[in-house]
């Protein structure tokens, strides 16, 4: 049962690194625009340099 | 007159030598629009942010300062095809955003601590029934203590702060139980672990609270959405005004940066921004925003005028005057007061299930205790029995069951073009029972229409929409929308108060009064309908005349007729004359009608429905409607309604149909079904557990599946609320 000491506060490290990092996405804004961060995921970096013909 | 466009009001000064303006962009829907504008954007030299945000359809944009105008933004965003005006965030959108974040970071910290000690709870209780040692237990409990009070200290903030409001005011909410159930239990807790007991309920207490705080934040969310939406359309109305910074030097800049004796010159065809004197000119004014009256007034030299006026024909200059001096806005601001204390008293549906809730559950409590007390427990295992029945009827589910089937149903109307002013909206418009409409842009559209021009020959329909696009009356650009015109007829000559004319091919054109085109003898024959505007138009010797007014809304007979089926009763209270009303509810066959009704005949009338038993759901959008509007039981504008109005109601509905106005109503009394439904479950699942918990054998095991378990329910129901019915009309 010494393998507690180890893994407790592991697992409350781990649970506390993720709070922390919610708390940083939050401020840094990243809730702000959940409809549009949906879209940027799938957008292209570079557009084509020719628009395709209208179709 | 050199005019320019001041945008240096909203421009702010984001540090570092850099400058910041916020833009609310029209048409930004998709991916594909928001990759064009941060492309098109960026493209500009000095640019350093771009981004769009698709929630809330707005741009930030970022330059090295003293390098751009602002202006240039806007220009660019109009060749991409997009219409963008610059935007400034209201105080109480400022307010909703970070009481929405600090919301989202409760839950945040109670959803860490709820996971953290449910993973040490479930070795106890596995360990419980198997080989854990006393102290193995014990430490598990005081770790679960060291996360579970320092987070719901913090977590808990929402529930405490509002709680011990209603307190010192002497008055209970949803809050007042939570709170006691929450602190109890973690008490009681401490206290058992201090003594080794075998249970503790940390893990209950913060599973509660994240439960809890996912209902607040959906609520909260719902706000603020509903907040920046209704910021965006005050941008995208673009209140400015043209005001003189020199003598013949005329700058056009946002309300907000006009102040009382500044002088502003009105154009013809131009709405109003401001509240003020005229000083020079003569002109006709369409005040039916404000007043109801669709007769025009006659300005000059010493007419007030009031923000919402139409300027019809000639130039006027605007000494601008604060808001209180004026007689009828300091008269309608006084009734709006009265009217708004009055709904101030409404109880929410939520308030009043947990007025009959909190003292029947305290109740059976304290009797709990009293009763094992009595039977011959020890006031230890009698306590704990009491807070552990408590905790299990602690309203996890009630305080879902709204809030959930809320966001759903307001994300469903939104849907079908209403937005939500207010969040207990929906529970007040599903009791409606009685609609009073306005006539005036309300029935009828705020903007004209060419009403006989299928009697006209189309190629001189047309002829008359061109020569009309070198005119500036809002008569003549409704003739010439009718007309689908495109290219103004060249060497057209205005003359004011008179009429448009021209020479095409040797022919004279003339478009105008009557008597300027020489069709007087016309008008008397053809024309009886009273609210019209006539407009003649003549082509050498032949002579037309157009009948331009205000139409009904397209759907507004079939949404009377929706209405009618429904059992909703139905009048109209109209500030215009009489023959115009009459004539409106004869084509709408609604039999109950008033006309010339002033802003406190409105108010009466909806007392007296109120005194029969009436919910009245008022539908109006002029100034004149607002005080109104927050006297009835709920209220519904136009998008295109005064400002003061559209603030005022609990629900803006968008575009030209009526018919979102039975769309809300179908969706309102679907979700108050839902929310009771909703309630039902929490309460019936309640009256099932609670014979557990008094019967002493509940552990934290029990408590925490039922609660995860009724909270689960509530909102899966809610989510019924979703397949809002499609048949509207």
């Amino acid at each position: 049962m010494e393998i507690l000491v180890i893994l407790v506060p592991l697992a409350l490290m781990l649970g506390g690194a993720g709070l922390v990092a919610f708390l940083w996405s939050l401020r840094s804004g990243q809730y702000d625009d959940l409809d549009g961060a949906a879209w940027r995921a799938i957008a292209d970096d570079e557009p084509p340099q020719e628009a395709p013909a209208k179709r | 007159m050199q005019v320019t466009r001041d945008f240096s009001h909203y421009v702010r000064d984001a540090g570092e030598g850099v400058q910041h303006i916020d833009l609310a962009v029209e048409g930004v829907h998709c991916a594909g629009c928001m990759a064009k504008i941060e492309r098109g954007l960026s493209a500009i030299p000095d640019v350093t942010l771009a981004r769009v945000n698709l929630t809330d359809r707005r741009v930030a944009l970022e330059w090295k300062a003293g390098t751009l105008d602002p202006g240039r933004f806007i220009d660019r965003l109009e060749e991409l095809g997009y219409k963008a005006y610059p935007f400034e965030t209201e105080s109480a959108e400022v307010a909703e955003v970070a009481e929405s974040r600090f919301l989202l970071r409760c839950l945040g910290v109670a959803a860490f601590a709820t996971m953290n000690v449910m993973m040490l709870s479930i070795p106890v209780w596995s360990g419980n029934v198997s080989d854990m040692l006393p102290e193995q237990r014990d430490f598990f409990h005081w770790l679960s203590a060291l996360i579970a009070l320092p987070a719901a200290a913090y977590a808990g903030q929402p529930f405490f702060r509002s709680a011990w409001r209603a307190l010192s005011a002497k008055t209970t909410n949803m809050d007042v139980p939570i709170s006691i159930g929450v602190i109890l239990a973690l008490g009681m807790s401490v206290v058992e672990t201090i003594h080794h007991a075998e249970h503790a309920y940390f893990d209950a207490a913060i599973m509660l609270l994240t439960f809890l705080l996912v209902g607040r934040f959906l609520d909260q969310n719902m706000r603020r959405r509903t907040r920046a939406v209704a910021g965006n359309l005050a941008a995208l109305k673009a209140e400015t005004a043209a005001k003189f910074v020199g003598p013949d030097e005329i700058s056009q800049v946002p309300v907000a940066a006009i102040h009382p004796g500044d002088i502003v010159l009105l154009r013809p065809g131009e709405r109003c921004a401001v509240d003020g004197t005229v000083i020079e000119g003569r002109s006709e004014i369409d005040q039916s925003l404000i007043t109801g009256e669709t007769l025009y007034v006659t300005a000059e030299q010493g007419t007030p005028v009031y923000a919402g006026s139409m300027n019809i024909s000639g130039t006027l200059r605007v000494r601008v005057s604060a808001a209180s001096e004026a007689t009828l806005l300091a008269e309608i601001t006084r009734l709006l007061d009265n009217a708004l204390q009055a709904r101030s008293r409404y109880m929410r549906l939520a308030d009043r299930a947990s007025r009959l809730y909190a003292p029947v559950v305290h109740a059976t409590a304290l009797i709990t205790i009293l009763g094992w007390v009595i039977a011959g427990a020890s006031w230890h295992d009698a306590i704990v029995t009491g807070v552990a029945v408590l905790i299990i009827t602690c309203p996890c589910a009630l305080g879902l069951a709204i809030p959930t089937v809320q966001t759903i149903a307001s994300g469903a109307m939104f849907k079908s073009g209403v937005l939500l002013n207010s969040g207990d909206a929906i529970e007040r418009l599903a009791e409606a029972d009685h609609v009073i409409f306005d006539k005036t842009g309300t029935l009828t559209l705020p903007d004209l229409e060419v009403m006989n021009a299928a009697d006209i020959p189309a190629d001189i329909f047309e002829l008359a929409g061109r020569l009309a696009l070198s005119s500036h009356h809002p008569v003549a650009a409704a003739v010439a929308q009718a007309a689908g015109a495109k290219s103004p007829v060249v060497g057209a000559v205005e003359e004011a108060g008179q009429g448009v004319r021209a020479i095409v091919d040797g022919v004279e054109l003339r478009l105008g009064r009557p008597s300027f085109c020489g069709a007087e003898a016309l008008v008397g024959s053809a024309m009886v309908d009273p609210e019209a505007s006539i407009v003649a138009f003549s082509k050498g010797s032949e002579r037309f005349v157009l009948s331009v007014r205000q139409g009904l809304r397209p759907d507004a007979q079939a949404v009377i007729a929706a209405l009618k089926a429904r059992n909703v009763g139905i009048e109209i209270l109209s500030g215009d004359r009489e023959p115009a009303v009459k004539a409106a509810a004869h084509a709408l066959e609604i039999p109950e009608w008033r006309a010339g009704v002033t802003p406190a005949d409105k108010i009466a009338r909806i007392e007296e429905l109120k005194q029969r038993g009436a919910k009245v759901l008022m539908v109006g959008d002029g100034m004149n409607d607002a005080p109104s509007l927050a006297a009835a039981h709920v209220s519904m504008s136009p998008i295109s309604a005064a400002h003061l109005s559209q603030a005022t109601a609990d629900l803006v509905f968008l575009g030209r149909p009526l018919a979102p106005v039975v769309a809300a109503i179908d969706a309102s009394r679907k979700a108050l079904h839902l929310m009771r439904q909703n309630l039902w479950l929490a309460i019936g699942y309640n009256v099932l557990a609670v014979p557990v918990a008094i019967s002493g054998v509940v552990t934290p095991l029990i408590a925490a599946a039922a609660m995860s378990g009724s909270s689960i329910l509530v909102m899966l129901n809610s989510l019924r609320a979703r397949s809002a019915s499609r048949e509207t009309v």
